[in-house]
């Protein structure tokens, strides 16, 4: 079983974000990186599969040079073969971000490594484009479906569970496909010291994509106005008790 | 001229999502003089069409066939590109849930034209020109853009649009749409429903306690389940209480568990990370129980108190039943 792993690396927001003086990115010289939380995920059930059906998982993704470390972060809990499509740091929409992934991808299957299952996080932490997927999937004429959140695979097929209004739908797809999960589909593991060591020294494959075009224009980011205003006190420490005790009185929830 | 607005429906009509959907594409059809038209898959109820009607909708498509009983992505995808050109559509619009975003997006693999998710404003420019605003790190971030392309590909973010009846009603003149589905089309489909519904749900709960790392441990949680038990209410987490494996993700609130819209929300000992505040910013009250009074989760709640959970919340619940009052209280 062959398995690909489409990842991509976002900033560590915590708890603001802050705009470039030209308002074409993030601000992220304060901050750090990590892979977008979903395909965390995607990752750890590329590794998992592999694990009780034997075969490979290769990571790729698009990005600037220092994108490899996120590769190197995959490779750390088991995945191999790192793919960098390399881009000047420009962010790419997701016409240009597929096209490129669906040329790599036909490189690769073209010298004799068809991958079984491609696996993608449902959207990004940043962009949240939601589609990515699905124009590799069409594009490679291969069936598809998102927000998965169970997976069982057998050598011909994958059964698929996603949550809908309280329950689950359940989907059957035949291999090679295209899956894109959420975060909950497993938790992600922490890597292992030989793991790390593997990562230093997992040689990662470079390449500079060609870029399609996308007639999305950005035009800026801002932060939105947030109207709220700073909260009440009710107090400190056990004093704020009763008044909170009066508070969820006043607000009806202690009926 | 129209732009078609794809409407997801129950039993009791349109979802929420898909009505605040509407609002959002007749106000951009407003920006051009096109007409609104819907388009749902299965009958119109007269409920549906009572509400397609108050929300301004001129022409209301049904997608009849039988194959399309069961969900099948590419197959919504499919009538929709087909009704583009049947009904001279400018805009797609569609609401950001998992289904929203999903078909779109096959819709714009489909046409190879761009799909735009979580717009809460748009309106057109010029003929192939779409100015729009939209959410990125789940409504932290705006994102004005240009879309040149037509149709414009659009989905509606949740929390971005208020659902507003139309001021001028209108009675929708049905069509039923027959799509030529291919096999393809039909490759994915839902083939089963399981339903899990037990218990209080996350998403729906009109109160609901949050625990963050403040809890420190699995075991931390008792009181905080003892307290959402006498509200009768759901309890939540932070992701990295599920990232360290306290508790189950599905009790994750935030950008990549579940959004809620509860009339209370009593966060305890959660910080405030943008992954978190995403999924709760629909919350009527919050309140915050934090030792840090500069932590991000206290200039988004309307009360707090600065103190170690805990040692309030055990407070909290003893103060409760011994005045006798919340829900259960043996």
């Amino acid at each position: 079983m062959n398995v690909l792993v489409c990842i991509k690396r976002v900033p560590m927001v915590g708890g603001k974000i802050a705009v470039t003086a030209d308002a074409q990115s993030v601000e992220t010289r304060l901050l750090g990186f990590t892979v977008s939380p979903h395909e965390e995920c995607a990752v750890e059930e590329a590794v998992r599969i592999v694990e009780l059906r034997g075969g490979a998982v290769s990571v790729l993704t698009l990005g600037p040079p220092d994108a490899a470390d996120q590769l190197r972060d995959a490779v750390a809990v088991g995945a191999g073969n790192p793919i960098l499509l390399e881009t000047d740091g420009r962010e790419w929409g997701p016409i240009a971000t597929a096209g490129a992934i669906v040329d790599a991808v036909r490189r690769h299957e073209s010298s004799g490594e068809p991958y079984d299952l491609i696996l993608f996080g449902n959207e990004a932490a940043d962009t949240g484009d939601y589609q990515v997927g699905v124009r590799v999937a069409h594009e490679l004429g291969r069936p598809c479906v998102t927000g998965i959140k169970h997976l069982e695979i057998s050598d011909v097929a994958v059964r698929a569970r996603r949550e809908f209004r309280g329950g689950d739908e359940l989907f059957e797809l035949n291999l090679p496909a295209v899956v894109t999960v959420k975060e909950g589909i497993n938790l992600p593991r922490y890597p292992s010291l030989p793991g790390r060591m593997r990562a230093k020294k997992a040689v990662v494959e470079q390449s500079t994509p060609e870029r399609h075009d996308d007639p999305v224009h950005l035009q800026a980011l801002r932060v939105p106005v947030v109207e709220r205003q700073r909260a009440e006190i009710l107090g400190t420490g056990l004093e704020a008790v009763p008044a909170l005790v009066a508070l969820l009185e006043q607000l009806g929830v202690l009926s | 001229m129209t732009v078609l607005c794809l409407v997801e429906h129950d039993d009791s009509g349109p979802v929420d999502a898909s009505l605040r959907a509407l609002s959002f594409a007749r106000l951009l059809g407003e920006t051009s003089g096109d007409s609104l038209a819907s388009v749902l898959v299965g009958d119109i109820s007269a409920a549906t069409l009572e509400s397609l009607a108050s929300f301004g909708v001129s022409d209301a498509y049904a997608v009849e066939s039988d194959e399309l009983h069961a969900y099948a992505p590419a197959g919504w995808a499919r009538a929709l590109v087909e009704l583009v050109s049947t009904s001279s559509a400018t805009a797609v619009v569609a609401a950001g849930t998992d289904r929203g975003n999903e078909v779109m997006a096959h819709v714009g693999a489909f046409t190879g034209l761009p799909m735009v998710a979580n717009c809460y404003r748009a309106s057109r420019e010029g003929e192939t020109t779409v100015r729009l605003s939209r959410q990125r790190w789940a409504g932290s971030l705006i994102e004005d853009a240009v879309i040149e392309a037509s149709p414009a590909l659009l989905t509606v973010a949740f929390d971005g649009v208020v659902a507003e009846p139309s001021p001028l009603p209108t009675s929708p003149t049905v069509r039923a749409h027959h799509p030529s589905l291919s096999d393809r089309d039909l490759s994915v489909r839902v083939s089963e429903w399981m339903d899990r519904s037990a218990g209080i749900s996350l998403a729906d709960a009109r109160v609901v306690v949050g625990g963050g790392r403040g809890v420190g441990s699995p075991e931390g949680f008792a009181p905080i389940e003892e307290l959402a038990g006498l509200l009768g209410a759901a309890v939540g987490v932070s992701r990295v209480v599920t990232s360290l494996g306290w508790r189950s993700h599905n009790q994750q609130v935030g950008q990549t568990g579940t959004r809620i819209s509860p009339d209370l929300y009593l966060a305890c000992g959660i910080s405030g990370a943008i992954q978190h505040l995403a999924g709760c910013q629909s919350a009527k009250h919050v309140v915050a129980i934090n030792t840090d009074p500069d932590a991000p989760i206290i200039s988004r709640a309307d009360y707090a108190v600065i103190g170690d959970l805990n040692v309030i919340v055990p407070a909290l619940v003893t103060a409760i039943r011994e005045r006798g009052l919340g829900r259960a209280s043996t």
